[in-house]
């Protein structure tokens, strides 16, 4: 079970000063942020993607690699990187490049965004939103997969002989998770392909993700990946402490009065009734995180969102302190009782790795001299399979691969 | 089989006027699905009673659990009389934050009874040119009669060519038929793979979809 955070970067006034951070000092402040996270204890640290004020994270691999940089044992990840407005090769080459750099320690997870007006500042539509994300997604697996790809779709212009720098670390690609908050099909997607599903989990009645979430595990074993206690589940959640809850509703109250996702709507008091946001003392949060497997399962990843509407630095690290020192601890044990030795452990790259490669050696790509002609020296790399490239494994990719045959 | 008819109001005194002619559209349209053999019930919603709730998921994207089972009990009724008071020459704000706050394929295919009412006679087209619409838009079937209450027609000054009771009996058989004709509403639920991939596919098919094939 990993625990962590997660941010969507934004940059808000602080209501009970009236200041609002500099992008200069917020940047700043998430890299501290980020490491605390490792200091206390925490497994990761994940980071949206945004590309208009009040947000920063336009770059996100810019920052996880800054933040890998100054960390050992962190996970880095997204929430969410955009597969619908970014180009799938582009993901798939900086992201591979983020997992040599940081030894693995990346995952992704895929979203289609929150405001409409991205997708034509990326050449797109919105109104293509979901065939952009199946058709993306789809490319950046066979980019991650095959190290020649001959590809054609509906969206981006055909790739012919292409190859994506550099190929993935120990030849095993990032974990990905895929983020709906709404869409079945995403759901569906994440299920086809033995990804993990993400429930943001903060926005919403838990009913809401129940469904989509009880969808993704029944799918997940229909498409022959495993039983639906074993697909990978993460989740969301919201917390905000002190040691007496009535101090940190006080303090807490100002701050999600005026949050710019839904203040001014339901109360305080109300959204901690029909959302996971939990304000309290530890053993509250305990309480309530741990009660969350009895909606949805065991899973294997609890980001928090603890970094939001205008909480200052100092804040921050302290509801940090909390986490890592009160509450995760007693969580892990907590998670731990009583869970079926079936239920794999959360994604880590080293784990992957061995189960592609056993104690073998894992693959170190070594370009030949072929200088990009790709299609006639017989490949890019010295152990580039001369024939076809590999048909991608496991018994959910029957249709697409077929599809794909007969398009070659 | 029973059959479910849901009424929303948007009245906001108590009593009012948009309920009491919501009632006798209810009472009258129960009346004409009994002549035709069919038993009906009525289920009530009540705007005013949900109205922070309606704002609520207006600012915070989800219906709290009582407005989430007032929708729930309007996307699945076999047919629908939606009443609204006319503010300002149209349906009143609470009435269209309620269909705002509603998935817009809901009331696809769902017969509807229009009433209005309002202080004078003078804004009973505004049934039609402003809450046809909507339903429209919707996807919906609203019955070509609509029933426009002014306070008059309650009173002693009422219509005396075509009276309030003939005109709710009127609008109240149109729906009835409508619903008559239609088999009971079958609500479908969008997390059955069966609703979004098609009968019987798999996420395959939806990957082939894209390449043409």
């Amino acid at each position: 079970m990993q625990f962590g955070i997660f941010s969507v970067s934004d940059i808000t006034r602080d209501p009970t000063t009236g200041e609002t951070p500099s992008e200069a000092q917020r940047i700043r402040d998430i890299v501290t942020i980020a490491k605390h996270v490792e200091e206390v204890g925490l497994d990761v640290f994940a980071i949206g993607e945004h590309h208009n004020p009040p947000f920063f994270s336009s770059s996100p691999t810019t920052t996880l690699a800054y933040i890998g940089a100054q960390t050992t044992n962190l996970i880095l990840s997204t929430a969410t990187t955009l597969i619908t407005t970014n180009d799938p090769v582009k993901i798939a080459e900086d992201y591979a490049m983020l997992q040599h750099l940081t030894g693995g320690r990346v995952d992704l997870v895929m979203g289609r965004g929150n405001t409409g007006p991205v997708y034509p500042w990326f050449g797109q539509d919105i109104r293509q939103g979901l065939p952009l994300a199946i058709e993306h997604y789809a490319l950046l697996r066979e980019l991650w997969e095959k190290d020649v790809v001959d590809w054609e779709g509906t969206f981006r212009t055909p790739l012919q002989g292409f190859t994506a720098t550099p190929r993935p670390l120990d030849g095993v690609a990032p974990f990905v998770w895929h983020g709906s908050i709404r869409t079945p099909e995403i759901a569906e997607q994440a299920a086809y392909y033995g990804d993990g599903f993400f429930a943001n989990n903060i926005f919403w009645p838990k009913e809401h993700y129940q469904r989509l979430i009880t969808l993704y595990r029944q799918r997940y074993a229909h498409y022959g990946h495993g039983t639906p206690e074993q697909a990978i589940v993460g989740l969301g959640g919201q917390a905000f402490m002190a040691k007496n809850s009535q101090d940190a509703v006080a303090a807490f109250r100002p701050y999600f009065d005026n949050a710019p996702v839904y203040g001014h709507g339901p109360s305080l008091e109300e959204f901690q009734e029909l959302t996971p946001l939990t304000v309290g003392s530890p053993q509250q949060v305990i309480d309530r995180y741990a009660a969350m497997r009895d909606h949805y399962g065991d899973y294997q990843r609890q980001l928090f969102l603890v970094d939001h509407a205008g909480l200052p630095l100092k804040t921050v690290l302290e509801q940090l302190d909390l986490l890592g020192g009160e509450v995760v601890p007693v969580l892990r044990r907590e998670l731990a009782e009583n869970r079926p030795a079936e239920v794999p452990d959360a994604p880590t790259h080293a784990a992957r790795v061995a189960a592609v490669y056993g104690d073998g050696p894992a693959r170190q790509a070594r370009p030949t001299s072929a200088g990009g002609n790709n299609l006639t020296v017989g490949g890019p790399y010295q152990d580039t399979p001369i024939a076809a490239p590999p048909a991608t494994s496991g018994s959910a990719f029957g249709p697409a691969a077929t599809q794909k045959e007969n398009a070659r | 089989m029973t059959r479910r008819i849901a009424v929303v109001s948007a009245g906001l005194s108590n009593p009012s006027s948009t309920r009491m002619l919501a009632d006798r559209l209810a009472q009258a349209t129960v009346g004409e699905l009994r002549a035709r053999g069919i038993e009906a019930e009525v289920d009530v919603v009540e705007l005013r009673e949900l109205a922070h709730d309606i704002t609520n998921n207006l600012l915070a994207g989800f219906a709290p659990p009582a407005l989430e089972d007032a929708i729930n009990r309007v996307v699945s009724a076999d047919g629908l009389i939606a009443v609204t008071p006319i503010f300002s020459t149209s349906y009143s704000g609470l009435f269209k934050s309620f269909f705002d706050v509603i998935d817009p394929d809901a009331l696809t295919g769902m017969p509807v009874l229009i009433g209005a009412n309002a202080g004078t006679a003078r804004h009973s087209l505004a049934i039609d040119y402003a809450i046809r619409p909507l339903f429209a838009y919707l996807h919906a079937e609203p019955v070509s009669t609509g029933v426009f209450a002014a306070s008059s027609d309650w009173g002693a000054r009422a219509d005396e060519v075509r009276p309030l009771a003939s005109r709710v009996e009127r609008g109240a058989r149109e729906l009835a038929e409508a619903i008559a004709r239609r088999e009971p509403r079958a609500v479908v639920d969008p997390f059955d793979p069966d609703a979004f991939l098609g009968e019987g596919r798999s996420f395959g098919h939806l990957l082939g979809g894209l390449a043409g094939e």
